[in-house]
């Protein structure tokens, strides 16, 4: 157990999230205790307004807990600067790019930025891990080709690809399998397995993929209102963790087959 | 990276035809003088006839090199813009900060009258001019950026680029109102644009000007290739949004400032060089759009300068109208034809 623990790429202490609006504070989400070691898969599972993305910018340093503590790496986030930051977690998010204009290639190699220096020349190494990074999601075949030209789904892949190629111990990615089919949805999550367990990466995503989410990841954190709980798959069945998550009246949890039917 | 190889032999090419631009700009005028007597004379060597190498050193070498840097500086501050304000259709002229600029000039101009006579002492020199132009094109600039931050609506910046050059003309003619006629008359035709009048000393002024300006753009490269992604990931890149920025406005307001401070307001080429250039070169990295801009933009300034000359006769027109008639022409065409800018 200890040797695990020291490893530990993302941890939180009793962490409060939510919004600083002119000194009123809003908060989301209460009581997050979570620990993610490294070639793990983790979803973040809850109804619109939960606060999935609140806590997943928060985790990024994009904004500012409210309370508790956050340790990325064993270092506190707060105290992390931002270069070493981009070192240590990497992003994929439902922002709209400003430029779909880039090749893949170039794309995948802006990944390598916080290692080059100050005019983005890449190295024989940059260009290795940018080559291993597409390789990894599968995508050599369309490397050449302009992101304004790509599927959703391809797209979704070449943005999992610019963060591997950030190599970080972190992947974070904002709910990466929206506007996919259920074909794809199926496959990026797999395919996030998959990478978690290759790379010894840690990767966290937010989903409203439940059923898939139970299937493929090792843990999962649900965020219910005020309630944060945090376990693998089979702990939260047993401890009956799922079954309020959606108004009963209309969907229950099933425990036989692991999943979530209309009623 | 392929791409990368051939994308180098354009920017190569295009700083050749930069220096043909600049022969037959040099050899064409109302006195035409043939392309060897040029290189002759800015070799050093002898010239056919002693007016030759007058005309050339004195009057044709300077304004030559200043649409070099005219161009060149405003099409760059213009890609710098279209990437900051993620908007393809920004540019020095249209988002005002030509008329902030104006509006410095016409106070350094005009504001003796204004504001009494010893005011103009201190105001009237060359580098006066430059800082009250950079000055100007700063403060408007400033203002579209905390209109930008309130908004995020890339329309709503336009047009509020376009009030600001409604409001600093507005200025600009109250204070004409009040200027005797030779500062007006001074003023007109500063804003006709103009790239013949300057001097070596104003060249050499301008040209420092310019060189922090391209230096600081050329430092923003690895930053702005970050900002393509949008702000959330340039920050998880380890870019410093903040810091970025103000280096962008910085090189922008003293490009754009001191070559309208010299040069008078020049339209179009910043917005349409760039999207000219993506023409050439059908990629968003700066690492090559920066040179192949710098080069487009000098290219162009050359031929509008070569037509306003009207080789062979002895009138020259408004540099300004020039770009004009070649720049709006441009844009249209892009819009028509593609219906969407490419970014």
């Amino acid at each position: 157990m200890n040797s695990e623990d020291s490893n530990i790429v993302l941890k939180t202490e009793d962490l409060s999230i939510g919004y600083k609006k002119k000194k009123k504070e809003q908060i989301v989400a209460t009581n997050i205790d979570i620990a993610i070691n490294p070639g793990e898969l983790v979803a973040v599972i809850g109804v619109n307004g939960a606060g999935k993305s609140t806590l997943l910018k928060t985790l990024s340093g994009i904004i500012q807990s409210i309370d508790g503590d956050i340790f990325i790496d064993k270092n506190k986030l707060s105290e992390t600067e931002p270069d070493k930051l981009a070192k240590t977690i990497s992003l994929v998010l439902t922002e709209q790019l400003l430029s779909k204009n880039l090749s893949v290639m170039e794309l995948v190699a802006l990944g390598r930025q916080p290692y080059t220096n100050w005019i983005g020349r890449l190295t024989k190494n940059d260009l290795k891990k940018i080559m291993h990074a597409i390789k990894l999601v599968n995508i050599e075949d369309i490397k050449n080709k302009k992101c304004h030209e790509l599927s959703d789904g391809q797209f979704q892949k070449v943005l999992i690809a610019r963060a591997l190629a950030q190599d970080t111990s972190l992947i974070i990615l904002d709910e990466p399998t929206t506007h996919l089919d259920l074909y794809h949805k199926a496959y990026v999550l797999k395919l996030l397995q998959k990478l978690s367990k290759e790379t010894n990466k840690a990767i966290l995503f937010a989903s409203h993929e439940i059923n898939l989410a139970l299937q493929l990841c090792d843990k999962l954190l649900i965020l219910k209102e005020k309630k944060a709980l945090f376990g693998t798959p089979k702990e939260l069945i047993s401890s009956n963790a799922l079954n309020d998550l959606f108004p009963e009246h209309l969907i229950q949890f099933d425990k036989e087959s692991s999943s979530f039917k209309i009623k | 990276m392929l791409n990368q190889k051939k994308y180098t032999i354009i920017i190569i090419l295009l700083f050749l035809a930069v220096i043909i631009a600049a022969l037959f700009n040099i050899s064409l005028g109302s006195v035409n003088i043939p392309i060897e007597e040029v290189t002759a004379a800015l070799f050093g060597l002898e010239v056919e006839k002693d007016t030759w190498r007058y005309i050339i050193l004195n009057y044709r070498l300077p304004k030559a090199i200043t649409a070099i840097i005219t161009g060149s500086g405003l099409a760059v501050s213009g890609l710098l813009m279209q990437t900051l304000f993620r908007n393809p259709l920004a540019g020095p002229y249209v988002l005002g900060l030509s008329s902030g600029a104006s509006l410095g000039v016409a106070i350094v101009f005009m504001g003796a009258s204004v504001f009494g006579a010893s005011f103009a002492t201190i105001l009237l020199s060359e580098w006066s001019l430059v800082i009250a132009s950079s000055l100007g094109s700063l403060l408007v600039l400033f203002a579209v950026i905390l209109a930008s931050i309130r908004l995020r609506d890339t329309m709503a910046i336009l047009i509020i680029g376009l009030m600001f050059a409604s409001l600093t003309a507005a200025i600009v003619s109250v204070l004409a109102y009040f200027s005797p006629a030779s500062q007006l008359q001074q003023y007109v035709f500063w804003s006709y644009g103009s790239l013949g009048d300057l001097s070596w000393d104003e060249v050499f002024i301008l040209g420092l000007f310019w060189i922090v300006g391209i230096l600081i753009s050329i430092g923003s490269i690895k930053n702005l290739n970050s900002l393509l992604l949008g702000e959330q990931y340039a920050r998880s890149l380890g870019t410093n949004i903040r810091k970025n920025r103000f280096m962008i406005i910085i090189a922008t307001s003293v490009l754009a400032g001191s070559i309208t401070a010299f040069a008078g307001p020049i339209a179009f080429v910043g917005l349409a060089v760039p999207h000219l250039i993506r023409q050439i070169i059908p990629s968003a990295n700066h690492i090559t759009l920066v040179p192949a801009v710098i080069f487009g933009g000098a290219i162009l300034m050359l031929i509008c300068d070569i037509i306003a000359q009207l080789p062979g006769s002895e009138f020259s027109l408004p540099i300004n109208a020039i770009t004009s008639l070649i720049g709006a022409p441009v844009v249209i065409w892009l819009l028509v034809r593609k219906r969407k800018f490419n970014f």
